[in-house]
């Protein structure tokens, strides 16, 4: 048995394989840095720590005449999003009910991808470990609310790529707020503006909440990773009569190796 | 009824391994039974009796092929590399060797979960359309 106990939930195989699928279903267009930086693994629940290569020196020593380096590691972070569902509302599925209240999974799966994307784009200082945006060394700029003004920043920011030895293609990862602004605009002669953003960064224009602003990033391979341990899963905690307490969890650590591979754009 | 389709103790195995096990039992004796029918043929002289063998052997066709079909929509990368392999012209096993390395290779690369993980398998998803 797994440490996900999910043999102790009193669910069916049926069930299961709804609530997987919903899961699924639910996180995978949200998880936006799944879209844009490499992903290693899944290493497994046992797995603890990214390696850094690198060493800190000890001011003590064990014995005169020894020096002492300690390795440096980046730990993995467990992310964890719990929801509670109805156990009447798995029975109607198992007898074949074609709308079954999952509104509680739908919910965590958002919680948990925008934790995700916020780990990775602007990083999660209790975890040491700095996102994207917060290590992309280009200056700062603003975004803004005005969508004209999108595909001359955005070309600003591939050039700032350019100059920085950053071949293409590129990827756009924009919030929530600037995508739907995005997506209702057109230009001169009914373009839509999303394809013009596509053309420019050659790359995915993804959606991306819990990103604040947007974020142009290399697609090239090898300036951003997300190492992941226990990929997401779901797992079980506690029934009571007519409720069953489940939870996502994956396991991740993210490092950004040539911080110069981003420009980031600020709300 | 025997049970020894399961290699390890029934009771520690997810009901969907213990599904895919009865699938690869049933594939298996479909298998067997072709081979059987191809046997009877090759000896039988009543052309009435080959009529009805030769059906027979039909539906084990039908059987295999659908036991193999469940258990490729269940396994990702068998179905990848069976993708590289069945019909196609050309050296089987030159076929089956590159199969075998695209999809083991690129399953690592997509982050493909882990043997007996209950996992969502979701992985890496560049190259997914937003």
């Amino acid at each position: 048995m797994s440490h996900l106990l999910r043999e102790h939930a009193p669910i069916t195989e049926a069930a299961w394989r709804l609530i997987d699928d919903e899961a699924r279903e639910r996180l995978t267009p949200a998880l936006a840095a799944r879209k844009l930086v490499d992903f290693a693994g899944p290493h497994g629940w046992e797995f603890s720590a990214t390696n850094l290569g690198r060493t800190t020196a000890l001011s003590g020593a064990p014995s005169d005449g020894v020096q002492a380096l300690q390795r440096r590691v980046l730990a993995a972070v467990e992310l964890r999003a719990a929801f509670t569902l109805s156990r009447a509302e798995l029975a109607d599925a198992d007898r074949g009910a074609e709308d079954v209240d999952l509104a509680p999974l739908d919910e965590a799966a958002h919680r948990l991808a925008t934790a995700e994307n916020r780990v990775v784009f602007h990083g999660f200082d209790d975890a040491a470990i700095t996102g994207i945006a917060q290590a992309a060394t280009g200056d700062a700029v603003a975004l803004g609310d005005d969508c004209a003004a999108y595909p001359r920043l955005v070309a600003h920011a591939v050039e700032a790529l350019l100059r920085a030895g950053v071949d293409g293609p590129y990827g756009l990862a924009l919030g929530p707020d600037a995508y739907t602004r995005v997506l209702e605009t057109t230009e001169h002669g009914g373009y839509p503006l999303l394809d013009h953003l596509r053309k420019i960064v050659g790359g995915p224009l993804v959606w991306a909440p819990g990103v604040e602003g947007a974020v142009v990033v290399s697609q090239r391979g090898g300036d951003f990773l997300l190492d992941v341990g226990e990929d997401l899963s779901i797992g079980f905690t506690a029934h009571e009569a007519d409720s069953v307490e489940l939870y996502l969890v994956e396991s991740v650590t993210f490092r950004v190796a040539t911080p110069e591979a981003a420009v980031a754009l600020s709300p | 009824m025997g049970f020894d389709q399961y290699h390890e103790p029934p009771e520690e195995l997810p009901g969907a391994t213990r599904t895919f096990a009865r699938l690869c039992a049933s594939l298996t004796e479909e298998a067997e039974a072709i081979g059987w029918y191809e046997q009877r043929l090759a000896v039988e002289s009543d052309r009435e009796a080959l009529a009805i063998m030769r059906d027979a052997q039909g539906e084990e066709f039908k059987h295999f092929c659908m036991d193999l079909e469940f258990l490729l929509r269940r396994t990702p990368l068998w179905r990848e590399i069976a993708e590289g392999i069945l019909f196609q012209e050309g050296d089987i096993v030159e076929h089956g060797e590159e199969a075998e390395e695209q999809a083991v290779e690129g399953a690592a690369e997509r982050g493909a979960p882990l043997a007996g993980s209950t996992s969502l398998g979701i992985g890496s998803l560049k190259g997914v359309a937003s």
